[in-house]
């Protein structure tokens, strides 16, 4: 079970709380994740990457066990807290105020 | 009891304004979607109850959202906007070509007679479909066949605002783009061509009189006239009175031709309304005097309308799609300011009162007139 965290845009968008849980099949990647995550919640689809390029949005970041993961390979395997549930997977939008 | 039902996007959310026919008490129900832009909300001509609202933010991109009860729930529907075939490209700022992109739905116009029939006007310009109530979308890419390589995006980005449907010709469609200037369909969509002809930018093109390029900022048609046309452009108020195919510019004795909406009476053609704003550099009203102009005579003549609107110290913007009307026998005109105040009068414009006064940003404003 993988937790992740939603900014709360997408949050209130999924009609979800702060955390949802998912199954993957197979390697733990952020593009497994986020197959799964649209999958289980079909209205984030283009709320996090581009529906046609699948690249992630600008204002958009990942964060894992500290780390920012943004710019890493979305097929590259995430950290073992990550998949064991231990530690949350973090979706999370840009600072914004001023 | 007929009554009407004001929709109201903002930089923040989505309200919706609703009274009698007497438009004196109003129930404020909102925000709908609170942190969201809301470009636009519109209702269906043929179910009133049918709403298609446009939802986005530069983190999160967009989402079409659908109401089948006037507004009181909501379903988000499809969201995915790809242009058909290679995008091709467009004039950037720098003179060179750019591809086209995604960015936002800024206007949703249902079809005037089947609910699940709604077109999307999207940034960078162009022009979707969909028949299925908002789940799927497809282009209308012949419109960007139009010169589409010429088209530079102003300050604003490169929108499709304005999208008329005529009631008389199933087959024909007007559409308005910043800065591209305006287009018209005789076939349904599939082909399109500028209708521009009359247009001086002298400030803003090297050739004032361009087939394409012309910052059109609003166009508005009487249901019953459709062959004439009103447009704000970014400077001039101009009058068509062939469907497009030439101008010539109404402005007359206006205090300032610039401004960004305007709108047609409900039961008078020759009756408009637009909100003169001192400049493209100060986007405020003249002399901060919050002032409505309406002409009885299709333009040209203009008197001020003043009466409950704020006549000192006013500096907000009325932007292009927040000017409406309604259909009632005295017909509703009504407006939402930058400053978050929606104004109302149900007496043609002859003397107003603020429905709210603190909202985000009005964005836009549509009303719906209901039985």
């Amino acid at each position: 079970m993988i937790r992740v965290v939603l900014p709360y845009h997408l949050r209130t968008l999924a009609k979800v709380n702060k955390e949802v849980e998912i199954q993957i099949e197979g390697l733990a990647t952020q593009g497994a994740i986020l197959d799964a995550l649209e999958s289980q919640y079909p209205v984030l689809r283009g709320t996090i990457r581009d529906q046609v390029t699948r690249q992630r949005r600008p204002f958009i970041r990942f964060f894992a066990c500290g780390e920012d993961m943004s710019l890493e390979p979305t097929d590259s395997p995430l950290p073992e807290a990550i998949v064991k549930g231990t530690e949350p997977f973090r979706i999370v939008g840009a600072m914004a105020g001023g | 009891m007929s009554g009407v039902r004001v929709l109201v996007g903002t930089h923040k959310g989505a309200f919706i304004l609703t009274s009698d026919a007497k438009r004196k008490k109003w129930n404020v129900s909102g925000p709908h979607f609170a942190g969201w832009e809301i470009y636009h909300m519109h209702g269906s001509p043929a179910d009133p109850n049918r709403l298609y609202a446009s939802q986005s933010t530069s983190w999160f991109g967009q989402i079409i959202q659908r109401s089948n009860d006037g507004g009181k729930t909501w379903e988000a529907v499809g969201n995915n906007f790809a242009y058909d075939g290679v995008p091709g490209t467009h004039l950037w700022y720098d003179g060179t070509q750019h591809p086209w992109e995604f960015k936002r739905v800024w206007r949703l116009e249902p079809s005037l007679t089947d609910p699940d029939t709604v077109y999307a006007g999207v940034e960078d310009a162009a022009l979707f479909r969909s028949t299925d109530g908002g789940q799927n979308w497809q282009e209308l890419p012949g419109l960007r066949e139009a010169k589409g390589n010429l088209w530079q995006p102003g300050a604003g980005g490169m929108c499709l605002h304005t999208i008329i449907l005529d009631p008389s010709n199933a087959q024909r469609m007007f559409i308005a783009i910043s800065a591209a200037g305006a287009f018209r369909t005789d076939d349904g969509g599939q082909t399109w061509r500028p209708i521009n002809q009359g247009l001086k930018s002298s400030g803003e093109l090297p050739d004032a009189s361009a087939e394409v390029g012309h910052c059109v900022h609003n166009i508005a048609m009487h249901p019953s006239r459709p062959g004439v046309l009103f447009m704000q452009k970014h400077w001039d108020v101009m009058r068509s009175d062939n469907s497009g195919d030439s101008w010539h510019e109404v402005s007359g004795d206006l205090p300032t031709d610039f401004g960004f909406p305007i709108a047609v009476h409900a039961h008078e053609p020759n009756t408009i309304y637009v909100v003169p704003i001192k400049s493209d550099s100060e986007h405020f009203p003249p002399d901060g005097k919050l002032r409505v102009y309406r002409s009885r005579t299709g333009g040209d003549g203009w008197e001020a309308l003043t009466k409950g609107l704020p006549q000192s110290d006013c500096y907000v913007n009325i932007l292009r799609s927040a000017l409406a009307v309604d259909t009632l026998d005295s017909c509703g005109v009504y407006f939402g300011t930058t400053g978050g105040q929606v104004y109302a009068s149900s007496d043609s414009g002859d003397s107003w009162m603020p429905i709210v006064s603190n909202l985000p940003a009005v964005l836009s404003v549509e009303v719906q007139t209901l039985p």
